[in-house]
């Protein structure tokens, strides 16, 4: 991994100006926008947020028991939300968090109201067009008691960028019997460097869902987000699947704190490396009793590539139980030849245990998503075999 | 359907076939019986054309094609189907996925098929994943006939199922040779026959639970790498069971 030189990005300057419908935005942005799940029609959303390089450009909320503002306009609402803003992700962590620090740019504000059930999704999209951009944005969500939410926050950068940092602070508040769902789609370029920062906690009840794909190449990427499931009976999960083509550093992982009784970690992590670097990380520390947590780290090298898995069990008292499966390697051969026993080619094969193995249907997205992160997949097979 | 001549192969260093001389007519059921380690798995993977088995000599030729040399893919698509006795479980690939891409023919009632084996409430679990000795069987079975291949091959279809399983095996076993065919009003069977496509099978038993269930033509021993022995089934295994394979000793020593 380089270092990334901050000074080497500008970090102001670039506005593109209120757009009111995002389906009169540019052909090209909006074909890196889809792939990153974000619907222009708005048709199916409770909501949408969309910044371009140092501005928002787009933000409504589109339904009932749902707020969805910018970042800015929420501190001065809410009077800097005290409670809330850099309570989970410390400023001082790195140049990264002090950056964003500094000189805000943006993101998003999610709030639902105590016990609203949202039903469609929430999307976001934090986009970089300009040529050399770094951007600095800082999110924070609230799900309040008994409410459910599901949002998905495609990241994305325009076709042909010769280069761009995203440097993103999201902290996330999932109070007691509340559910929140957050599907994070990466879309990034040769050239991008990426640094988000993330945290949260979930409270009595509640339930936190993390999913997370990335298959388009990526310059640098390291993330490690933290949630800490402080009240009994919360949950949480993170899915992630991760393609790193030639050219990819991604260094990438979950960290879950059990710190009450009852409370469940899972961290599912499929990872394939064709070509590039990845570092799979997972960590469940379980503080409290009882506590369950499990992970499962799979990696496949198709066509050259490092996979390090760093799977982390820490318990710090009696009963807790916490497991842990790791495996990298390659597809059987013995799976290839059944699948092939039975009509299909090698490629066909091959291509059927990969999407099997990536298994992007346990995250429950909605089907045009899918499909969308299906043909992204396929595109991408180019590389594997 | 199936002629196999002066069949050699090896796996590693080690000849397992040695010589195999094999025809099998269309519409003929064939069982092959034989000691563990006799080869009669190896034959079964060679006509599949599996990569660790090496063919060092002679040819097979599949309905006129020969396949010796051909990819896996290329003799299923022909027809050749084989119900595995220990497939390999591919996590992520629902069974209702995999059924629907044994058939190139086009849709197929999958949930009907499915219905027939009592796989129905298994078609949205992953592919052999915790299935039972009698669940896998049903599997492969339901995969079979959404592939309608000429040839079968069963690697032991009674092996690791219980005698409940057994019975559901066995008939759906003889209703995949025979291709639905029973006396009905309109045609004969004999016209219906001519009709319809042919349908053989090659089965390896070592109980010889599933002859309860079809009527085989021909069987042979295997042992060690060379086909002897050929007689009616019942006879060979009725004889085994008595003598077990002291015989095959006595005869090709």
């Amino acid at each position: 991994m380089e270092k990334i030189e901050l000074k080497d990005f500008r970090f102001s300057g670039s506005t593109l100006g209120e757009v009111a419908d995002l389906r009169t935005l540019d052909a090209a942005d909006k074909a890196e926008m889809l792939m990153s799940g974000i619907d222009v029609e708005e048709r199916e959303r409770a909501g949408s947020y969309l910044q371009v390089d140092h501005g928002r450009v787009h933000c409504k909320s589109l339904q009932k028991g749902v707020e969805v503002l910018d970042i800015k306009d929420a501190l001065a609402k809410y009077d800097g939300l005290p409670d809330y803003y850099w309570t989970q992700v410390d400023k001082d962590k790195d140049e990264f968090t002090r950056s964003a620090a500094e000189n805000l740019h943006g993101g998003y504000f999610v709030r639902t109201e105590k016990g609203a059930k949202v039903v469609e999704p929430v999307q976001s999209c934090l986009f970089l067009k300009g040529d050399m951009i770094g951007q600095n944005v800082h999110n924070v969500i609230i799900v309040e008691d008994d409410s459910e939410l599901h949002i998905i926050t495609g990241c994305s950068v325009a076709h042909g960028s010769k280069g761009a940092a995203h440097l993103g602070i999201t902290e996330i508040f999932v109070g007691k019997n509340a559910k929140l769902t957050f599907t994070m789609i990466h879309n990034w370029a040769e050239s991008t460097v990426v640094r988000p920062r993330t945290g949260g906690t979930v409270q009595e009840g509640g339930v936190f869902i993390n999913n997370y794909v990335l298959l388009k190449p990526v310059k640098d990427l390291q993330s490690y987000p933290v949630i800490r499931l402080n009240g009994q009976g919360a949950v949480a999960r993170f899915n992630s699947v991760i393609v790193a083509p030639k050219g990819s550093h991604v260094d990438t992982g979950s960290r879950i704190e059990l710190n009450a009784p009852d409370t469940k970690g899972e961290i599912i992590s499929r990872t394939i490396a064709s070509g590039g670097t990845i570092i799979a990380r997972g960590f469940i520390g379980g503080n409290s009793v009882p506590a369950k947590g499990h992970l499962e780290c799979k990696g496949l090298i198709l066509g050259g590539g490092v996979i390090h898995a760093i799977p982390e069990l820490l318990g710090s008292v009696d009963g807790v139980e916490l497991s842990h499966e790791a495996a990298v390697g390659k597809i059987a051969q013995e799976e290839i030849e059944y699948l092939m026993a039975r009509g299909l080619d090698e490629e066909e094969a091959t291509s059927t245990i990969v999407r099997g193995f990536l298994n992007v249907d346990i995250m429950g997205l909605p089907k045009e998503l899918q499909d969308v992160i299906e043909a992204t997949i396929s595109e991408s097979e180019k590389d594997m075999f | 359907m199936l002629r196999i001549e002066d069949l050699h192969v090896k796996i590693g260093e080690r000849e397992v076939l040695s010589g195999i001389n094999l025809h099998i007519a269309d519409n003929e059921t064939f069982i092959l019986f034989g000691p563990n380690g006799s080869g009669k798995t190896t034959l079964l993977m060679t006509l599949m054309g599996f990569g660790n088995y090496e063919i060092t000599k002679g040819r097979i030729l599949f309905r006129g094609h020969d396949i010796t040399h051909a990819p896996i893919y290329e003799r299923a698509r022909l027809g050749v189907g084989m119900s595995f006795q220990r497939p390999p479980t591919i996590h992520g690939l629902k069974t209702r996925h995999l059924v629907r891409m044994c058939s190139r023919q086009g849709e197929i009632d999958v949930d009907a098929l499915a219905r027939k084996v009592n796989m129905d409430e298994f078609l949205e679990r992953d592919v052999n994943a915790g299935f039972s000795g009698g669940e896998i069987k049903r599997s492969e079975l339901l995969q079979l006939m959404a592939q309608k291949p000429y040839l079968l091959l069963f690697d032991e279809p009674e092996s690791g199922v219980d005698l409940e399983n057994m019975k559901l095996i066995g008939h759906t076993v003889r209703e995949v040779l025979t291709a639905g065919l029973e006396p009905r009003a309109g045609a004969s069977m004999k016209q219906q026959r001519a009709l319809r496509r042919p349908v053989s099978g090659l089965i390896i038993t070592h109980t010889g639970y599933i002859l309860e269930y079809l009527n085989a033509d021909r069987g042979q021993v295997l042992y060690n790498g060379h086909l002897c022995c050929e007689a009616n089934p019942r006879d060979i295994l009725d004889h085994i069971s008595q003598h077990g394979y002291q015989e095959c000793v006595r005869c090709l020593n």
